[in-house]
């Protein structure tokens, strides 16, 4: 049960398969209010999964889930009306309006009419579909569908925003656009539930990632956390003596590997490079070796997704 | 309490406008029937009229034209066809990821399904009021002899029959909808579906001049049963047509209506559990 009032989303031992197929294996995660959570996965780890039983379109087969505090096994409707969702593939009627995709969504959630239209404008103000209210869905650009089905999700003004894979498709700047919306809705209060393929919208972004992996989480932290816990930070430096220098960085605890040059060494460290460059600099100056440049290069996500599911996340 | 009571709206509304909305299938969809009536119902009538001569007419019975006599079946066919198709657009709702929203919403599957009924009731209702009028147009002698007060317990008569008929073969299509995933299967099956319904039934021809095996499904056959009850409620208890006397009883009327009434809230029900058990996803 919920002892921590902070987290709108609970997972506990979550399981699920299709007969013979383990879909997902025991997996447990929470995410807090207010922030933006990424579940990252390669195809077929078991991620839209997940997301279906979470928002209640697949049954829950095993383990427990809280979504805003209601049991998602046994309240349902409750946790219905607690999240707002944004599916993967686009889900529009194209021979609807604008506004008429808004206003049938706030039917289905039984929202009262002036408040709905109150919503609407406000909504199409945020997303810049002002001007399109009317327009039918089969007229508009890709990237207005995709902003559509964000101000639909937020119809209700949910407490909790599932968007799976948001900005698939789009443009870069567009993309950009999406994630001035996201965020200023995110600093509303609206927790974002968030699967995407794009590294670096990840780790811009989210607080909290969960790296899923054949059904399993096999990672879990703040982009930071996870980069940072490969242990593989690169420190590149410029010496008056590379040579001697390497000798005397060798013996330094945490320090895996250093490759050479007569123009500059990268050094590989074995733990966080942000503590061990410090120590790597006053060992130097205690040696006479005067430092002349020096460039820490933190891990990608791309690298910590790589090193714990041993693929790359393709789009 | 809110959902209970505007649930099932939020459906109706959207399906209603997508009835308007599409100008040609509207026109069409009222076209259709009223063309048929026009051509083979004249055509017919002329025929029926040469080979059965003056001889036709049974002494003390209220005699009515073939034209007549089909127009209350081609108004029972019509309202098979659009509902049986009327699942349709359910499967492309499940196809194109509309019903994931409104499957992962609060509404009430029940909701879901009244919703689409009634809007499928209401649409029936336009279509077979509308070769109704056309029917009086060309001729046809509904209500002959009623009195006001009649004729108005006879059209809503006429619109329940409709009604309950309507959503029990809607409620068909949308089980075979979300059991079905290509448009080519759907349209496969209601194909097969319509055709032997159409045909063993009383439409086209009084059953009395049926093969025993023919006339016997014919007497289950739900069309046969709406069709009896819209020629009860525009032409009357006791007629003759094409050389062959019918004669209906109140009770015979009523079990036809309760037979209709129970068969849409098997079907209603039967959908219901399907649709709660469908993983859309």
């Amino acid at each position: 049960m919920s002892s921590d009032t902070q987290d709108i989303l609970q997972v506990e031992h979550l399981s699920h398969d299709y007969g013979e197929v383990k879909a997902v294996r025991d997996i447990s995660f929470s995410v807090q209010k207010g922030t933006i959570f990424s579940f990252l996965g390669p195809n077929g780890a078991g991620k839209s999964t997940a997301i279906n039983v979470l928002i209640t379109l697949l049954p829950i087969q095993k383990g427990e889930v809280f979504v805003a505090g209601f049991n998602l096994r046994t309240q349902r409707e409750q946790v219905r009306k607690s999240i707002g969702i944004v599916f993967q593939e686009i889900t529009l009627d194209r021979d609807m309006t604008v506004r008429e995709t808004l206003e049938f969504h706030g039917d289905l959630y039984a929202l009262d009419n002036n408040l709905s239209s109150q919503r609407i404008q406000e909504l199409l103000s945020l997303v810049e579909l002002e001007d399109k209210a009317s327009s039918y869905i089969k007229k508009l650009s890709g990237g207005m569908k995709r902003r559509l089905e964000i101000a639909r999700g937020l119809m209700t003004r949910p407490k909790l925003l599932f968007l799976d894979e948001p900005t698939i498709g789009l443009d870069p700047q567009t993309r950009r656009k999406t994630w001035e919306y996201l965020r200023s809705v995110n600093a509303e209060g609206t927790t974002i539930f968030l699967t995407t393929h794009y590294m670096d919208e990840a780790d811009e972004f989210s607080d909290q990632i969960a790296i899923i992996d054949h059904g399993k989480i096999i990672a879990t932290g703040t982009p930071e956390n996870l980069k940072n816990s490969l242990g593989e930070d690169i420190l590149y430096l410029e010496t008056s003596d590379n040579r001697a220098a390497e000798q005397i960085l060798m013996r330094i605890p945490g320090v895996k590997e250093i490759k050479c040059t007569d123009r500059r060494m990268s050094l590989l460290s074995g733990t966080d490079g942000t503590h061990l460059l410090p120590h790597v600099i006053s060992m130097l100056a205690g040696n006479n070796i005067s430092v002349h440049s020096v460039n820490l290069k933190k891990p990608t996500l791309d690298d910590v997704f790589m090193h714990y599911t041993g693929k790359e996340l393709r789009e | 309490m809110k959902i209970m009571k505007f649930g099932f709206f939020a459906v109706y509304k959207r399906d209603m406008r997508r009835f308007f909305r599409f100008k040609h299938q509207l026109l069409s969809s009222f076209l259709q029937p009223i063309l048929w009536l026009g051509f083979f119902g004249l055509a017919m009538a002329g025929n029926f009229d040469r080979i059965l001569g003056q001889n036709s007419n049974i002494p003390g019975v209220f005699e009515v034209s073939y034209l007549t006599f089909m127009c209350a079946g081609i108004i029972g066919a019509t309202i098979l066809f659009t509902n049986v198709y009327g699942g349709f657009f359910l499967l492309f709702d499940k196809n194109w990821g509309i019903l994931r929203e409104i499957m992962a919403s609060p509404l009430p599957r029940r909701d879901l399904i009244i919703g689409i009924a009634s809007a499928a009731v209401t649409k029936s209702w336009f279509q077979s009021l509308i070769i109704l009028i056309f029917g009086l147009v060309l001729g046809v002698t509904f209500y002959a002899g009623m009195s006001p007060v009649r004729i108005l317990f006879s059209i809503i008569g006429f619109l329940l029959f409709v009604a309950a008929f309507a959503v029990a073969f809607l409620c068909i299509s949308l089980t075979i909808a979300l059991k079905i995933d290509s448009p080519e299967g759907f349209q496969g099956i209601s194909t097969l579906l319509t055709m032997p319904l159409f045909f063993l039934s009383n439409s086209l021809y009084p059953l009395e001049g049926l093969p025993p095996i023919m006339e016997a499904i014919a007497l289950v056959n739900p069309l046969t049963h709406l069709i009896t009850g819209i020629r009860y409620c525009t032409i009357g208890d006791h007629f003759s047509a094409i050389g062959m006397e019918v004669h209906y009883f109140p009770v015979d009327i009523l079990i036809s209506f309760i037979y209709l009434a129970c068969f849409a809230g098997v079907m209603f029900f039967i959908t219901l559990r399907t649709i709660e058990k469908a993983e859309i996803t």
